[in-house]
């Protein structure tokens, strides 16, 4: 059952990602310099703030290191040997007091714009509810009848051929890409973090707390994350994987899942501490 | 700061009674016998943890590597690896060694306040330290982090005497800490000689009393702290348990109203050191004292307020974000003002490229490195990207495996040569620091690249995209542990050579009161206060 349902899924994501045209994978690359695309509003912004910033860092950084180059060269003992006593200097010590002050005002502002754009989405057209698990995701859609289900990474003997070890997952996170998406985080046991890179998505789960965050997908694609805060020995082992899917593809989607996972579905079972496999899914009739 | 001294009654005279080797060494009250025990200490520490990290990049090297057995032992590594670095070497080599040795010299007293105190300061942290290795090496280890954030460090989910024997050498470590910073406070305030005021205390002094205070108002928030998670683990209190009503944010936060001062008192007393190297070596007074003092008091300060940085993503309403966006921000004008202080001291001087100051000057570039990286991560909408990824691996080792180790590699070839009589092969040196230097940035630099990726800390697996910047990254861990061997050499070559160096061998820029001493010095200094003119 476990691997039909498997395969079913994964049948699904490459049918779905085949279709989202044109379908973009936006996961990390071998000696990548920079951040990943951006593929939503946060990121976009985020990442032009980052290049902001960063020019003025890498100007700072230079400049710094000119100076130092400079006067170790011009004031070497061998070009100056007699050391002047010069100890004070009120209008240099204002400049670099002031200056990097408004450099600070520079970065705040967009700064502050930024911080309030990602909290959170005032109109949402769709609820996400994100649990982490040792050590796997449980995602819940609340405006779909509930429809539930866990999402675990692919273990190296299971993988295909171009798969994405440790970033591929059997049941991916399937939304709606133009869509305001609320996303809330929980956990069921410990401190997880449920981090997206292309999507600027990053929040804790915490057990006890919702904590509340958003993402709108600019286009079709895959998008990989990972678990970003320590939860035990499989710590590694629970990425992300989010299907970015047209909406009239996503309510097909949400048609066969809901017929798939939620009329045989329970929240999976508690997972035993230390499993190594994942724990097998209880099946039980559960009420539509 | 010159000092007038009278060497009269110093030196190896007949007052000049060492105790037995026992007495002398295990029951010490000597503050410069204390302070060298807090270096050895300091090396015997950074070793471990150096080795631990050794071993974590030879796992990273490669994705599916398996050096390590499992992700618990990982863990458990990675947990004593930070605990070991922060607790039992940058903070005894700076506070305890080179803070016991050098500030009541430099503020011509005889001793410490409470040399009992002092004695009993260290021997706190040998039996901490094997706490710390018991932690790492019982059952499967305590695998929390060195944040040991709960749930995952409570019972449930770190069961066994592990994470208890981690937090025992905690609060062995705090207390010693917390006994240090009282003798410090208490000595810079009542035992400076006549006419060594506050606003002429030499640097270092400063550093060090505004450490002793982040110290004294820090380190008993991390007690409460993890006393209330022993209780949690252990009598059934749900301090931090959201099933008894607790909160785990609530340990986030006074963790880090620890944690955040603490990272300043790892750096601050560096700076002190950094502050008399580039002085002595431009052959000049430091630019803006009174700056570079207050400067430091103002990082202080600002430290306690900006702690829930670390916090960006644990679900705080916005506008404390915002907040602690802002005030983190802040702390970037009074690190700059000593940055660019540091370069005006050297305007104008006549500069010797000796090996302290080719580690002084790489601490300013690397530190400057490092600061401004934690510019971009202070950021919170940017810190969304960012938060523990390898980019913060690389910012904080940028400002401490780059910076605080930078700036005790350059105290111990500054004075080595005073506390032990004998001077460093330098030829070694400069190869050891060029070593160094290239080994920590193949290190360090490609893990800002691995962050902006997305790679997460603390992993033990990771996708193969992101080998190629680990293999680099690893291949400079190894250049790094090889500088460490040679360090150990010049260490033993230093200390079994036979030439004496002279009271003042650094000459007219070193001009603070240790170099009016022999060298090493008396056993006991200054029985006769010196006059400051």
């Amino acid at each position: 059952m476990h691997v039909l349902r498997r395969l079913f899924a994964t049948t699904l994501t490459l049918v779905l990602v085949a279709l989202a045209v044109p379908a973009m994978a936006q996961a990390p690359r071998n000696w990548q310099l920079g951040m990943q695309d951006a593929a939503s509003p946060v990121a976009e912004r985020l990442q032009s703030l980052h290049d902001l910033v960063f020019w003025i860092i890498t100007i700072i950084t230079l400049f710094v290191a000119a100076l130092l180059v400079y006067v170790m060269w011009r004031f070497n003992s061998r070009r100056n040997p007699v050391a002047s006593n010069f100890s004070h200097h009120t209008g240099l010590e204002i400049a670099w007091t002031t200056i990097p002050v408004l450099i600070l005002v520079v970065i705040a502002i967009p700064s502050f714009r930024l911080v309030f754009f990602e909290d959170r989405t005032q109109a949402a057209d769709l609820t996400i509810k994100v649990m982490g698990h040792q050590w796997y995701w449980e995602y819940t859609y609340p405006d779909s009848a509930n429809l539930n289900f866990r999402s675990d990474y692919i273990h190296d003997e299971d993988l295909k051929p171009g798969q994405k070890r440790l970033l591929e997952v059997d049941n991916p996170l399937v939304l709606p890409v133009g869509k305001n998406i609320r996303i809330l985080t929980n956990s069921a046991d410990v401190i997880h973090s449920f981090f997206i890179p292309a999507l600027g998505v990053q929040r804790y789960t915490i057990p006890g707390r919702t904590i509340e965050t958003w993402v709108r997908i600019d286009r079709p694609g895959t998008y990989y994350g990972e678990c970003n805060q320590i939860c035990g020995t499989n710590h590694s082992y629970m990425p992300i994987a989010v299907v970015g899917v047209p909406p009239a593809d996503f309510q097909a989607w949400e048609k066969t899942a809901k017929a798939k996972f939620a009329a045989g579905e329970a929240i999976p079972a508690p997972v035993v501490a230390n499993a190594a496999e994942p724990t097998p899914i209880r099946v039980a009739q559960v009420q539509p | 700061m010159t000092a007038s001294y009278d060497h009269a009654h110093d030196g190896h005279d007949h007052h000049d009674h060492k105790p037995g080797f026992f007495t002398r060494w295990f029951c010490s009250t000597n503050h410069k016998d204390i302070g060298t025990l807090y270096l050895i200490f300091a090396v015997i520490g950074g070793l471990t943890g150096g080795a631990l990290s050794v071993m974590m990049r030879a796992q990273l090297m490669h994705p599916g590597s398996h050096v390590f057995e499992s992700g618990q032992h990982w863990n458990a590594v990675i947990t004593s690896h930070g605990l070991l670095m922060i607790f039992f070497s940058v903070m005894p080599g700076l506070i305890g060694g080179f803070g016991n040795w050098f500030v009541p010299i430099m503020i011509g007293a005889p001793d410490m306040a409470f040399p009992r105190l002092n004695n009993i300061s260290f021997w706190l942290l040998p039996p901490a330290f094997v706490l710390i290795l018991a932690g790492q090496m019982v059952g499967d280890g305590a695998g929390s982090g060195w944040t040991l954030y709960p749930p995952l460090s409570n019972s449930t989910f770190q069961s066994g005497p592990q994470m208890d024997f981690v937090l025992f050498a905690l609060h062995l470590a705090g207390i010693s800490s917390l006994l240090g910073a009282i003798n410090f406070i208490t000595t810079i305030f009542n035992m400076r000689a006549p006419g060594m005021t506050l606003h002429r205390m030499p640097l270092f002094v400063w550093a060090m009393l505004v450490t002793a205070f982040l110290l004294l108002l820090s380190v008993p928030v991390l007690a409460g702290a993890i006393t209330m998670l022993i209780t949690d683990r252990n009598f059934g209190t749900a301090f931090f348990n959201p099933e008894g009503g607790g909160d785990p944010v609530l340990f986030q936060h006074l963790f880090w109203f620890f944690g955040h001062p603490e990272v300043y008192i790892m750096i601050l007393p560096g700076f002190g050191i950094i502050s008399h190297i580039i002085s002595t070596f431009s052959k000049k007074p430091i630019f803006g004292y009174l700056g570079m003092a207050y400067a430091m008091v103002a990082i202080g300060v600002v430290g306690f307020v900006v702690w829930a940085h670390h916090m960006y993503i644990s679900g705080m309403d916005v506008d404390t974000r915002a907040y602690f966006m802002a005030a983190t921000m802040i702390i970037a004008v009074p690190t700059g003002i000593k940055i660019f202080s540091w370069i005006a001291t050297m305007w104008g001087g006549s500069i010797d490229m000796e090996v302290p100051m080719m580690w002084a000057i790489g601490f300013i570039f690397l530190f400057t490195i490092g600061g401004v990286t934690g510019v971009v991560l202070s950021n919170a909408g940017i810190d969304q990207a960012l938060h523990n990824t390898y980019y913060v691996i690389a910012h904080f080792h940028y400002v401490l495996s780059l910076g605080a180790v930078f700036s005790m590699f350059a105290g111990f070839y500054y004075w080595i040569g005073k506390m032990s009589g004998h001077q460093y092969p330098n030829g070694l040196a400069k190869i050891h620091f060029w070593m160094t230097f290239i080994a920590v940035n193949v290190t360090f630099f490609p893990q800002h690249f691995l962050g902006l990726a997305g790679m997460p800390r603390r992993y033990v697996d990771y996708p193969a995209a992101f080998e190629g910047w680990n293999m680099v990254s690893s291949y400079g861990a190894y250049l790094g542990g090889l500088s460490m061997v040679l360090f150990v050499v010049i260490c033993f070559l230093t200390f079994t050579s036979k030439t004496k160096v002279a009271d003042n061998y650094w000459g007219e820029g070193a001009t603070t009161l240790e170099w009016t001493l022999t060298s090493p010095p008396a056993f006991h200094t200054f029985e006769e206060l010196p006059r400051l003119k």
